[in-house]
Order: C-alpha cells, then sequence, then structure tokens
C-alpha cells in the first residue's frame, strides 16, 4: 500500500470531476442539513415534553351552586363525596404522585393573581370559581385512568387534563418533524443517487487507468480506494458543512431569536448538537461509501 | 506452463463456440505463435489465460493453477506473472514515459526505492533510455510498443501475452518488435503471441498454433504462416 500513490489519486480524481464532486458535496449538505435539523426539532419536542409534563396537572373540578353539568344535578359537591374523590384518588398511588386540593378562597387568590392587571378581576366573585382537586401525575400519558374513574361521577363538574392543550402544541412540532425528515430521506436517496452517478462518470472517464491496473494485477482493493475515499471524503465536507449549518440554527434561531421570546420553556442545549453531529457525520460518509461500494462493484469489475 | 485441457468457450449471446474442444500445451521458454483468420478464437485464448473470461466447459491450467477454482481475490497475483501487450499499446496518455512504466509498479503498492531501480533498467532493455520524459504523443508507434512492453516486462513475468503486438506497426518497425520480444524470450519468459503477420512468423521459425473456427488445425513447432490445406 502506497499512501502517497492513493493521496495523489484521489487529489486527481477530485479535480478532474470537480463540478460532480461540488454538487455530490452541496447535496450531502443540504441532505444531511434538513436530517439533522429534524433531530433538533425532535432534540426539542423531547426536552419540552420533559419540561412540561413535569409541571402539567389533571384539575378535577368539583360542583359548584348554578353548575349546570348533569352530574352536578344533585347541587354543590357534599363533603361526604369531597372525602370519597380524595380517598378514591389516594387509592390510586402510586399513579398519582401528588394530590393538592383548592378551595374556592385559593382558587380565587389564583385567579386574582394571573390576571392582576385585568378588569375582569372586578366582576368574578369567589363564589363563581369552582373547588378543584389539583392531581399531578407519575405518568401524565396515563390521564385516562384518572379521567376514566371520576368523569361524570357526581359531584364532578369536570376532569380537565392540561396535557391535551400541550399535545396540540407537540403534534404541530412533531409533524413539522416528520416533514423535515420525510425532506431528508428524499434528499438522502437524490444524494446516494448522485454519488451512483458520479462514481460510474469516474469510473468511465478513468477506464484507460483502471483497465491496465486489472491487466497489471492490482487488486480490487486498490483500484477502487481512490474512487471510495474521493466519494467519503466529499461527504465528509459535505456532513461538516451540514453541522456548520445546524450549529448556526442553534445559536440564530434558537438561542438568539426563540429563547429571549419564549422565556417560559426550555429549548435543546448545546449537547443535543453534539450528539447529532456524528450522527450527521457517520449517516453521510456511511450512505456515500455503501454507494459508492456498489456501483463500483458493478463497474469495476476484475 | 499453460495447459489446455478440452477447453470448450461459448459466449452467452452466440451459438457457435468460440474455442470449440481445444487442447494443447505450452512449456516454460517457449515462443509460440497463434495465427489464423479474425474470429478462429486467437483472443478467446489469450482472454482465458488472463482469466479475463471462464471456460464454458474444460479446464485452463496456468502456471500449475487450475484457473477454474482461483478464487477471485487470487487473479491479481497470476496477472503479476502475466505481461499484456496490445495492439493499441494502452499507455496513459498524460503520463511520460518513466511515469507509464512505474504505474504499473504502483498499483501493485511496489516501494518507491524499487520502482526508481528498475524502472531505468527495464527502459535500457527495450531501448528508450533517454526518452523517459517523453509523453505518448510525442513518440513514433514502434516507440509507444516498446514502451508497453517495458510495462508489461518490468515485473520479470513468467509469461508474456502479445495480441497482435505488430498490428499498427510498419514492417521495419514491426521486426524491431520481434527482435525485443525475442530477446525478452532469451531472458527465460515465455512469450505466446497472436498475429496476422505472415512474414514475421515466416522469418522466426517458432512453434505455430493455427486456429480456425475454434478449432486447432494445425501445431508445428519451427512452423510457417501459410494455412493448413
Amino acid at each position: 500500500m502506497r499512501a502517497t500513490f492513493v493521496a495523489s489519486e484521489v487529489g486527481n480524481g477530485l479535480r478532474r470531476n470537480l463540478t460532480m464532486t461540488l454538487a455530490v458535496i452541496i447535496t450531502v449538505a443540504v441532505s444531511l442539513g434538513l436530517f439533522g435539523a429534524s433531530l433538533l426539532v425532535r432534540a426539542q419536542v423531547s426536552t419540552m415534553k420533559d419540561f412540561w409534563y413535569d409541571k402539567v396537572e389533571v384539575s378535577i373540578f368539583l360542583c359548584s351552586k348554578g353548575s349546570d353539568t348533569p352530574s352536578c344535578a344533585g347541587g354543590a359537591v357534599t363533603a361526604a363525596q369531597r372525602d370519597q374523590i380524595k380517598s378514591d384518588l389516594e387509592s390510586l398511588r402510586p399513579l398519582v404522585q401528588e394530590i393538592y386540593y383548592e378551595s374556592k378562597a385559593e382558587a380565587y387568590e389564583r385567579f386574582k393573581e394571573q390576571f392582576r392587571d385585568s378588569p375582569i378581576v372586578d366582576n368574578v366573585t369567589e363564589k363563581a370559581l369552582p373547588e378543584s382537586f389539583r392531581v399531578k401525575l407519575a405518568d401524565p400519558t396515563q390521564y385516562d385512568v384518572v379521567a376514566s374513574a371520576f368523569e361524570g361521577r357526581p359531584g364532578i363538574e369536570q376532569v380537565n387534563d392540561q396535557r391535551k392543550v400541550l399535545d396540540k402544541f407537540f403534534q404541530i412540532l412533531g409533524g413539522l418533524q416528520l416533514i423535515a425528515l420525510l425532506i431528508a430521506i428524499l434528499m438522502l436517496i437524490v444524494t446516494v443517487l448522485l454519488i451512483v452517478n458520479t462514481m460510474r462518470v469516474a469510473a468511465f472517464s478513468r477506464r484507460r487507468e483502471t483497465s491496465i491496473m486489472r491487466l497489471v494485477g492490482a487488486s480490487n482493493f486498490y483500484i477502487q480506494l481512490p474512487f471510495l475515499l474521493e466519494a467519503a471524503l466529499a461527504a465528509a465536507l459535505g456532513a461538516i458543512l451540514a453541522i456548520g449549518a445546524l450549529a448556526l440554527m442553534k445559536t440564530v434561531i434558537v438561542d438568539g431569536l426563540l429563547a429571549p421570546s419564549f422565556q417560559f420553556t426550555a429549548f435543546v442545549g448545546w449537547d443535543a448538537v453534539l450528539a447529532i453531529a456524528p450522527v450527521m457525520l457517520i449517516t453521510g460518509i456511511g450512505l456515500a461509501g455503501l454507494a459508492a461500494f456498489f456501483t463500483l462493484r458493478k463497474y469495476l469489475r476484475v | 506452463m499453460i495447459l489446455f485441457d478440452h477447453v470448450t468457450k461459448v459466449y452467452p449471446s452466440q451459438q457457435r463456440p468460440a474455442l470449440d474442444d481445444v487442447s494443447l500445451e505450452i512449456e516454460k521458454g517457449e515462443f509460440v505463435f497463434l495465427v489464423g483468420p479474425s474470429g478462429s478464437g486467437k483472443s478467446t485464448m489469450l482472454r482465458l489465460v488472463l482469466r479475463e473470461e471462464r471456460p464454458t466447459k474444460g479446464q485452463v491450467w496456468v502456471l500449475g493453477k487450475d484457473l477454474n477454482r482461483l478464487s477471485n481475490w487470487k487473479i491479481p497475483t497470476l496477472r503479476r506473472q502475466i505481461g499484456t501487450v496490445f495492439q493499441d499499446f494502452r499507455l496513459l496518455p498524460n503520463k511520460t514515459v518513466a511515469e507509464n512504466v512505474a504505474f504499473a509498479l504502483e498499483v501493485i503498492g511496489k516501494p518507491k526505492s524499487h520502482i526508481n531501480k528498475v524502472v531505468p533498467e527495464v527502459l535500457e532493455v527495450v531501448g528508450l533510455e533517454g526518452k523517459e520524459g517523453r509523453r505518448p504523443d510525442e513518440l513514433s508507434g514502434g516507440e509507444q510498443q516498446r514502451v508497453a512492453i517495458a510495462r508489461a516486462f518490468v515485473n520479470r513475468p513468467m509469461i508474456l501475452i502479445a495480441d497482435e503486438p505488430t498490428g499498427n506497426l510498419d514492417p521495419a518497425t514491426s521486426v524491431g518488435i520481434m527482435k525485443l520480444l525475442d530477446r525478452i524470450n532469451r531472458l527465460g519468459t515465455t512469450v505466446v503471441m497472436s498475429t496476422h503477420d505472415s512474414q514475421i512468423v515466416d522469418q522466426m521459425r517458432r512453434r505455430v498454433i493455427e486456429l480456425e473456427g475454434g478449432h486447432v488445425v494445425r501445431d508445428q513447432s519451427r512452423g510457417v504462416y501459410g494455412y493448413a490445406q
């Protein structure tokens, strides 16, 4: 094995096929960039889920005097009903992690605090606000267990899951991520096809060299190595561009734009970017290497 | 050295066999002409020796190996012991004479020091000293063929295969090439050469194998070109 000879072959090959090489670098960069972005969105969704699911709770609103839900036909919740609900909630441990009772007075205090600057406070009395149990679940996805146990029971006006509101948001993000991933996969297919064609052109334009190499007894490995290295090198350059673009996305869009405007939530950190970067690099080099390998096997036969 | 044992070769797209039950043996150190009209099977024989094709039936033995049982990854090792020369020279136009010869050694991983030593030696053997830095398009046809022979011989192969090496050359130049091949043969390399050039065959008086329609119709030691009746 002569490293300098192989290196000079690779350099020559890339220079002679410059336009195709550039095309490969750019498509690899774009497709891997999208791929990385979709992975970043996924990391963002899971960061937000961790952040929010920790805070969401199930609210069980109890009947007040004027409630018109069928389960409230008996009028306001009685002390016995309230105690029963509480003990039933206790029996659901460990799924139920925390139970917190909020009286009308506390609800009013919180309402006043939340709408401090709004005239609406003046129109609401303590009586109009329902008392409730705030329940924190060990696993927020198990909400249905609580809902089915309590919804429609006498004395309970409504069971409310805050997670449902968030889920809408997560669905939108998930949809965006899926679209990005689909485009990324399409682009990766385009990239593979382009690499296959590039290798074909490269093998064809150097058929003189390769046929002589075969005749004088060069091994398959030696004949194919420069081509494989060219493909891998172009893919690695594209991947590095894509990783740069991803870091830029994280700096400009996430840290610069989103984080200051939406301070109530958490955003992905650099650890996510660091985890995604090698995935992108390996995907790029791996795909290019495989595409090149199978093309060459067909076009550079012994 | 080379043994054909009831070899038949049928190409996939053709009905008529290119070689039909051919058996012959070529000994170490021989100089053999393969003659016969186009399509008689000369090139097929050479391609079988190089293991560029596999026989449909029968066995080809080269350098003591049954090529049917030679695994793919060992083919390069076989070809390193066989030099090849063609009618169309097959040189790399963007490399100099010395680089063209060195290329054959570089691609089989020979060290630079070895290459620097043997390339000038072989260029002297073929009579190209002083033209190391020329490019193929600056050379005459005969000189280009000498470069190709140098490249085929630089590894000191056991066998040299020449497929119509004088086909593109004028008679005077051809004589020079034949003298060179004869010299290489005297250095111990078995030479198998296909040709249409009757003058050369008649002058050399070496073994002649004549093919026609895939059959061996004549196998004469010290033969001449003329067709068997």
